[in-house]
């Protein structure tokens, strides 16, 4: 069994210490993601009083010669705190922060996809613009194979397992159990869960969130996630295809409407935004995973309910479009679409920030427009 | 010990994780029916309030292509709560829904028997049929072999286990005791349990239930079983011979009584439907499986206390009998009649709907009609 070291020790011993009062000092894990533009980090620091909202809490900064963002001769980047979440693991009074980070010139560093992102939904506040992501993730051992899986083999084919029940079928349920609460309690919207169509393969869903909110809600759950694996002595990945061959992959189907498109008729107006997006594809791809399309290259074949990377397609309830209209839009003539594109490793803020600029901004260049000029 | 993976993880750590409080949030885990007709699948969606009743669950959807329902270029399947349960895994205040299943034209999906089953017992309510079922199952470990035999061998031949106690006859007594107890929380109509004759096999009662509620009662039964399995590591098995040989296999008898039969000079009554059964067995066989009869051919050989397939009888008191009339009710000429035809893995609608169609609608021939 590839559990970690730290899952064998003792959680008796741990739960006696984490009972103790700590009077009237607060702990506030500060977290931001790092150079990567995929892996999360996160450090402590103590507090005198409970912060009340995000303004309350310092700017603070880190070394980042250590997390592949600078030099070790000009290594200091600055954390600015963004969003504040209640924290499932020390419960409360203590908080999870989740962060900007700045270089030392005090721009934006190059992962910092929020900055941006923020911008641009400040442009179209309007519009309401209300998101939900479909995240997607498989569970592995510290040995790096799927949890659950043979040690030197496979399951049986793909099949029994999609929102599967019994231990020959659902793998890891654990997890996802408490996944589910902790970000419940923490404030974060998580609105599903269910098991996915590769054994060890789950997904949740995070929604409905306007504007800004999708990217740091959804950052803040895989953190979680992240962290409630750790406690197991098991793995998240969220890579997008991690066992090749007759195996599903892992995006992060992300469904997007306006005010416009909820209202009557508003099919319309999804339709417009479909075709724009038909004419854009390729910006999209490279938005919608960390390496420029390269990881999603392995995931969207035009097998296992995915598109194909280099062409584009939309259908009423087909998953092997680009994007899919569901098929109660189709009948309603009105609500949402589905980009199933995205991958499970994207950033959402710069997947959500690309989704408007293209069907809101109207934007038609392969390079997003630059409005500071 | 062939448990799974998932069964080693700390239920420390998952407890202290749900514990959690969960403000007015509340989980409502949809449950439904695959198209094997046999399989449960289930997924979780919050809710921002507590559901008092079925009408405050709204219907949902979910992609048939992976569930063996629906094409993938025309996946989208509709989900429409049935029945609501409290949740014994998640407890107060989250739920479990059971759902019929809706193709994208709305029409019901082909393994969903609860429509039909409930427009039959609609047309019978005057009739208050009641039904009983008794659920036998083998537990097995995740590497197929039943849970506690010798990995690769037998156990000692049946005879001390049923109804047995003591470590070497009663195999994964945890579980059922963990599903009683999942039951009763849930608010279904559990209503007993019992070892059974080959080690590793137990059988539970729900009921008396009526009209509809059967159906829904014994799948969410079945899904507890499921759920409270995968917690141990081990597997819920409703195959109705898992061991050939020498060795028990597993069905559903299946009592049922109408007003009629339950009072004062009802065996008449029930002679009377067991007569029209007797006319209409291959009807009843094909409806007591999800395959047609084929799985329960394994089964009713004629031998392990079942009937055999190709033929009709009944008989007080009889265990080799199509349909057995307990003593009692034989004693006191009314009360109920057992059908031991139906498989374990029966679908409980198909089995009530043509005990209805049958005895109460007087229905004869090969094809159920159509109303």
């Amino acid at each position: 069994m590839a559990t970690s070291a730290s899952s064998k020790l003792s959680k008796a011993v741990k739960q006696q210490y984490m009972e103790l009062p700590q009077g009237g000092k607060v702990q506030a894990m500060y977290i931001w993601i790092d150079g990567t533009g995929e892996g999360l980090r996160c450090k402590t620091r103590t507090l005198d009083c409970e912060p009340k909202t995000i303004e309350d809490l310092p700017e603070w900064n880190f070394d980042g010669s250590s997390t592949y963002q600078s030099e070790g001769s000009n290594s200091d980047m600055y954390l600015v705190p963004a969003v504040m979440f209640r924290d499932p693991f020390r419960k409360d009074p203590n908080k999870l922060v989740l962060c900007e980070v700045l270089k030392y010139n005090h721009k934006p560093a190059e992962t910092n996809l929020r900055a941006s992102c923020k911008q641009i939904m400040g442009m179209v506040e309007q519009h309401h613009p209300w998101f939900g992501m479909e995240q997607e993730y498989t569970i592995l051992g510290t040995d790096g194979h799927p949890f659950g899986w043979p040690s030197n083999g496979f399951p049986g084919p793909q099949g029994p397992y999609y929102c599967g029940v019994g231990a020959d079928k659902a793998y890891g349920r654990d997890i996802v159990e408490s996944h589910y609460r902790a970000c419940l309690y923490a404030g974060v919207e998580i609105c599903g869960t269910n098991a996915e169509v590769m054994p060890a393969q789950w997904e949740f869903q995070v929604g409905t969130c306007e504007g800004i909110n999708m990217g740091d809600h959804l950052w803040m759950a895989r953190f979680i996630l992240h962290r409630v694996c750790e406690d197991f002595g098991v793995v998240v990945s969220f890579d997008p295809k991690p066992i090749s061959g007759n195996w599903n992959g892992a995006g992060c189907h992300t469904n997007f409407s306006t005010k416009e498109m909820r209202e009557a008729e508003g099919l319309k107006v999804i339709e417009e935004s479909i075709e724009r997006l038909a004419k854009r594809h390729m910006y999209h791809i490279r938005a919608y995973d960390p390496k420029g399309g390269l990881d999603n290259a392995r995931r969207l074949t035009g097998h296992h309910e995915t598109s194909n990377i280099d062409e584009f397609s939309a259908g009423v309830a087909n998953r092997g479009a680009s994007i899919r209209i569901p098929r109660t839009v189709g009948q309603e003539k009105r609500g949402y679409f589905e980009d199933r594109r995205p991958s499970a490793n994207c950033d959402p803020y710069i997947v959500t920030e690309a989704l408007v600029r293209t069907c809101l901004l109207k934007e038609e260049d392969d390079e997003p427009t630059d409005y500071n000029k």
